[in-house]
């Protein structure tokens, strides 16, 4: 085992990570704030996802396919939140669980029955298309890079933005008492709306982005959504932070998993165990670490500070 | 006066009693199994649509009866696909189950239907189990039993005398079977063997190792969408012109509309193609086309099949369907014409057929399309049949 070889299955790790991120944050700010759980977030991410490649095959470039999904799925997602969900948030979480994998299948069915079952084909676009050396020696594919970027670009945007405008204080003090908040004067029917446009928004950046690497198909959400909520139960449900950090755990578990456990458990127990151990214990390694998290610290590792 | 009314309500009584008996039989109940929704409904579109084109060239009859087709998505999970065949076999009593995709779903639903005394038609996974052991009376498959299809790739690069090969598939049963399978005829170096999870989409991790240990050629088996997933981001990771791949099952009518140039120079092996010629087949492949608007696949093609092996086994016993005896000995002489040509049943109820490497090419219109190369293997038998208990 080499350390480049180290090095690049970190940066994989982290690819994957940040995928995993765009998704949760948008599921745990809608989680956090108006306490709906949204099993169609992954719909969005496919919604975003077809929308980049419709776009794409019109207009043949990859910037406009991308403010087009962008725009397209923020659309979508707030006419579901104004016509679908806005009933949910005071029905208990079972409700909210039917309703949105009813969404579910409407939207597999949707996007079948626009686009077709069979998968649809995207290229990385062309600048993005070689390779990069990041370190000498590790030749890294340019646009699994550029995804980490725009990955920790969208972190950092996601903090200044509710940290430090008004519209992230209108968010916390939401999420914290929204009677008050409505009390005060504020719109909070609207602020909800934003909320989950702008959710959808960024399930659809991770969509897009997935697109060209992954296969765009129906039902490609469901596949990623499951991590997803792993990473918002380790990270702590409601929080961005912990969203963050979920992700980059997740995702740097499930890769290193994959990549070093057995060569690892075939010098402990013998190549032809680590065989068939191995790929197994590989692809449980998340759901292990979930049921730890949740036996010694079950608000998750950095839980959202209520008041 | 009262004489003709009560003679006019014997007469009505008479047609209501002799009624049922002057209609057509019962008509045939087919349940069929597939994965219809998610990533691998692509997959069961290619089988629903085949076994729409078969009824429709049997004149919407099978076997000279009616037919009630019930369709049952199994979402590539075995504990629905159970509940689908529990649910076909005791609510709406179906005389055969068909369809399945995945060798873990297989394994099972075929035990449930032939256990409750009904025929299970396999149109796609062949796990080893019930080839061997397992075999059944009531069980058939038109397809394959998995270790075939690499015995033959295995084979021929064994032929071509290649070394340090690297082994890729899913780890469930057909992923295990693909590799034994290629094992069985391939006898040079293996640089390693790599499981991955069933459905996994990001292949990335696995690559970044392949590309670490050097291999001289890559053999994988990555079926529906995991073989699109794949074979996209083997050439994204620049590896398709360093490291040729050889695979079953992955580079096919579902993943090259999608990866088109990804696979373009891949080699497979199969024991059918849309250019095998046959008279069959030639008819099978141009009606799908224009009634579909798609190529169809060997998932079709065996599905075709199968209703056609279900068609004749009720031909052969006169629409008798209590007549399960004379219905395996129908089968068992695999008498229609099979998209393949002509073969013969093994005593385990597994084809005994050619098979063919393929190779991915691009066609005169410009897309890439698998073409046939040469023939591998001739009549080639699988390797459990010796286990099987059953003789006629």
């Amino acid at each position: 085992m080499n350390w480049l070889l180290v090095v690049e299955q970190c940066l994989n790790g982290l690819q994957f990570g940040v995928m995993l991120f765009l998704m949760a944050a948008g599921l745990t700010l809608v989680f956090g704030i108006m306490n709906l759980v949204n099993l169609a977030h992954g719909s969005l991410y496919m919604v975003g996802a077809y929308l980049a490649t419709a776009a794409l095959s019109w207009t043949s470039s990859f910037l406009a396919a991308a403010v087009f999904a962008l725009a397209g799925t923020l659309l979508v997602g707030m006419l579901v939140e104004v016509i679908a969900l806005r009933t949910l948030y005071e029905r208990d979480h079972l409700d909210q669980v039917l309703a949105t994998f009813g969404l579910i299948l409407f939207f597999n069915e949707a996007v079948a029955i626009v686009w077709g079952r069979a998968a649809l084909f995207t290229t990385v676009p062309r600048a993005l298309a070689g390779h990069v050396e990041l370190l000498p020696g590790i030749r890294y594919p340019a646009y699994r890079a550029v995804i980490i970027l725009v990955g920790l670009a969208v972190a950092l945007l996601l903090y200044v933005l509710v940290n430090h405008t008004r519209l992230g204080m209108l968010i916390r003090a939401g999420a914290s008492n929204r009677t008050m908040v409505a009390a005060l004067g504020v719109n909070i029917r609207l602020l909800y709306t934003v909320v989950f446009g702008f959710g959808a928004a960024l399930a659809a950046l991770g969509g897009l982005m997935a697109g060209p690497i992954y296969t765009v198909l129906p039902g490609m959400g469901e596949e990623i959504l499951i991590q997803v909520f792993v990473v918002i139960v380790i990270g702590g449900i409601g929080s961005i932070r912990g969203a963050l950090a979920g992700a980059v755990i997740v995702g740097m578990v499930d890769t290193l998993g994959r990549a070093f456990l057995k060569p690892m458990l075939s010098t402990v127990i013998g190549p032809s165990a680590a065989d068939n151990a191995g790929p197994a214990l590989a692809s449980m390694l998340i759901y292990i670490l979930m049921a730890a998290v949740l036996a010694f610290r079950p608000q998750g590792l950095f839980p959202a500070v209520r008041g | 006066m009262r004489a003709l009314k009560i003679t006019a309500v014997l007469a009505l009584v008479a047609a209501v009693l002799v009624g049922p008996a002057a209609r057509a039989a019962e008509p045939v109940k087919i349940g069929f199994i597939t994965s219809l929704s998610g990533p691998a409904g692509i997959i069961g579109k290619h089988m629903k649509d085949s076994v729409e084109l078969a009824l429709d060239h049997l004149g919407r009859k099978v076997g000279g009866l009616d037919v009630d087709m019930i369709y049952g998505d199994d979402q590539r999970k075995p504990d629905v696909g159970k509940q689908l065949a529990d649910e076909m076999l005791k609510k709406h009593k179906v005389n055969f189950v068909s369809g399945i995709i995945w060798s873990n779903v297989m394994l099972a639903v075929a035990p449930t239907v032939t256990g409750a005394g009904t025929f299970m038609i396999g149109t796609n996974a062949g796990p080893h189990e019930l080839a061997g052991k397992m075999c059944n009376e009531l069980y058939f498959t038109t397809s394959w039993q998995n270790d075939q299809t690499p015995e033959a790739m295995g084979k021929y690069m064994q032929d071509q005398s290649i070394n340090d090969v690297y082994v890729m598939a899913p780890n469930y049963a057909a992923g295990k079977d693909m590799v034994n399978g290629f094992k069985r005829y391939f006898k040079g170096r293996i640089v390693d063997e790599v499981y991955t999870k069933l459905g996994q989409q990001d292949y990335q991790a696995e690559i970044s190792q392949l590309r670490g240990k050097n291999p001289k050629a890559v053999f994988v088996f990555y079926p529906g969408d995991m073989g699109i997933q794949f074979l996209k981001q083997y050439a994204q990771a620049g590896l398709r012109d360093q490291v040729p791949l050889y695979s079953v099952y992955t580079v096919d009518e579902i993943s090259l509309p999608a990866v088109g140039e990804a696979a373009l120079g891949n080699y497979e092996t199969r024991y059918w193609s849309p250019d095998l010629k046959n008279e069959a087949n030639a008819r099978y492949v141009g009606d799908f086309k224009k009634k579909f608007g798609y190529t169809p696949s060997f998932y079709g093609a065996q599905s075709y099949d199968g209703i056609l092996l279900i068609d004749s086994a009720i031909r052969a016993v006169k629409g008798d369907l209590s007549n399960k005896k004379g219905m395996t000995a129908a089968m068992r002489k695999a008498d229609f014409k099979s998209t393949r040509g002509k073969f013969t049943y093994n005593v385990n109820h597994h084809p005994i057929q050619n098979f063919y490497l393929l190779r991915a090419v691009k066609a005169s219109g410009g897309d890439v399309e698998m073409q046939i190369q040469k023939t591998v293997f001739e009549n080639h038998k699988d390797a459990y049949s010796q286990e099987c208990p059953m003789k006629w």
